[in-house]
């Protein structure tokens, strides 16, 4: 299974490079939101530190969709979709290859915009640099998985691109909204101890679930 | 020892019946020709033999190994012709020489080009290697024969015979009738969903390949 799923990752992997067509479109979205809030707040206040997580987070999120959507609209031209089904490939492993790499998408254009907001907002993102990422992978791995499945769901859809962001910002609230606090926590330079751990455990619980229910129900998403 | 085995299979979308009640069995070495009109059941029934669908009643037993040429070539216009065939290669159980298959189908020296970048007939040639490659159990084949010209068509037939000969089960939905009954040994024959024949070419089709429309079909 984890063959099958390398094989369809570095496919994926592969193909956006040489396109670059969805890693474009969410970059350029990603950027132009965060220039365009700099503009709407003072850098040099304290409520920017207090919308941190927030902001960075719905920005990653939304540029996100951008990035999964395009998961299962790469199999339809020439009907390759079927071709993968037919030639047994699990529909988990397929599921897991393409949100590995959504995954390596979503985690680079973070890795653009982090040191964007940074500057722009005047606010270090990188005194925490492990907690960073750790807060980055989970976070992402839920945007990823769950949006990569939902992406499944609606591809077939004629107005997917609304459909699929209307099913999965409700679904990955839980996700975002730790993300969110640890990412605070994280500019304000504070280690999170104690009780803000339980964002973390949240984080962890939300992707175990979610990455099971979803390698779980695939095989039914894909196949009618 | 059947390859694939329905029984009592019936489709529907919604309440509308694509298929009823068919049942049927293929052996290995089998080539099927699956005839009928427009939106006779043909491509349902084999999206339902590659298991992309599943029947609304009755059951279907479906070989291990099966490789489909759908209406879409199933291969990416982003990859080179080596790319495509290396990816499918890498998701079969048996090892494949992909440099051989492009060599078969007379892609080698333009392999490394983006598959926007051939022509038609091209990479209708590398759909076929697609499909044929890793010795698959058994072929679905929909309309394989249109729009090939010449050289694809010639190319087609022999990886059909060599498919056969090593025993593969093949099932080929066409209009093209004569194309295919060069190879077909039984016909399956839908008329709106349902199995009006099934068994083995009658010697009334050598001569005139509509006879079994006229002989089974509807009238109108």
């Amino acid at each position: 299974m984890l063959r099958m799923s390398w094989t369809i990752f570095l496919k994926d992997v592969r193909m956006e490079f040489r396109g670059k067509e969805a890693l474009n479109a969410s970059l350029a979205f990603a950027l132009v939101v965060l220039i365009l809030f700099s503009f709407a707040f003072d850098p040099t206040s304290e409520q920017i530190r207090e919308i941190t997580g927030g902001l960075l987070w719905i920005l990653f999120a939304f540029s996100g969709v951008l990035l999964v959507n395009r998961s299962f609209v790469r199999e339809q031209s020439n009907d390759c979709l079927d071709v993968l089904l037919v030639s047994k490939v699990p529909a988990s492993s397929l599921l897991l290859g393409k949100t590995m790499a959504n995954l390596v998408f979503i985690l680079l254009v973070e890795a653009v915009c982090l040191p964007v907001f940074s500057v722009l907002y005047n606010i270090s993102m990188f005194q925490l640099p492990l907690w960073l990422l750790g807060v980055c992978l989970l976070a992402s791995w839920a945007i990823a998985i769950l949006g990569t499945a939902f992406a499944a769901m609606t591809v077939n859809l004629r107005l997917r691109e609304l459909m699929l962001p209307v099913m999965l910002y409700p679904m990955i609230i839980p996700a975002l909204a730790a993300a969110m606090y640890l990412t605070n926590n994280i500019a304000a330079g504070k280690v999170p101890v104690g009780d803000d751990l339980i964002w973390v455990r949240l984080l962890v619980g939300f992707n175990v679930i979610f990455t099971t229910l979803s390698l779980g129900l695939i095989d039914t998403i894909l196949v009618d | 020892m059947a390859v694939l085995e329905a029984k009592k299979v019936s489709k529907f979308f919604g309440h509308f019946p694509a298929l009823r009640d068919l049942t049927f069995a293929f052996k290995a070495g089998d080539c099927i020709a699956l005839l009928g009109r427009n939106g006779a059941g043909k491509t349902t029934l084999l999206h339902l033999m590659a298991g992309l669908t599943r029947p609304t009643d009755g059951s279907l037993e479906i070989a291990r190994r099966v490789s489909l040429l759908g209406h879409g070539i199933g291969v990416y216009d982003e990859l080179s012709a080596r790319e495509n065939l290396q990816f499918f290669a890498n998701l079969l159980p048996v090892k494949v020489d992909v440099e051989v298959w492009l060599e078969k189908v007379n892609l080698r020296e333009v392999a490394g080009a983006p598959l926007r970048e051939y022509s038609r007939g091209m990479r209708q040639r590398l759909a076929l290697a697609r499909t044929f490659m890793g010795e698959p159990e058994l072929l679905l084949l929909d309309e394989p024969f249109t729009s090939l010209d010449d050289k694809a068509t010639a190319l087609l037939q022999s990886l059909l015979a060599e498919a056969l000969a090593r025993q593969a089960t093949v099932v080929l939905s066409t209009h093209q009738i004569p194309e295919a009954m060069a190879h077909a040994s039984r016909i399956l024959f839908l008329e709106r969903g349902k199995l009006r024949y099934f068994g083995p070419c009658p010697d009334e089709m050598l001569g005139d390949s509509t006879w079994i429309y006229r002989t089974y079909g509807a009238v109108s």
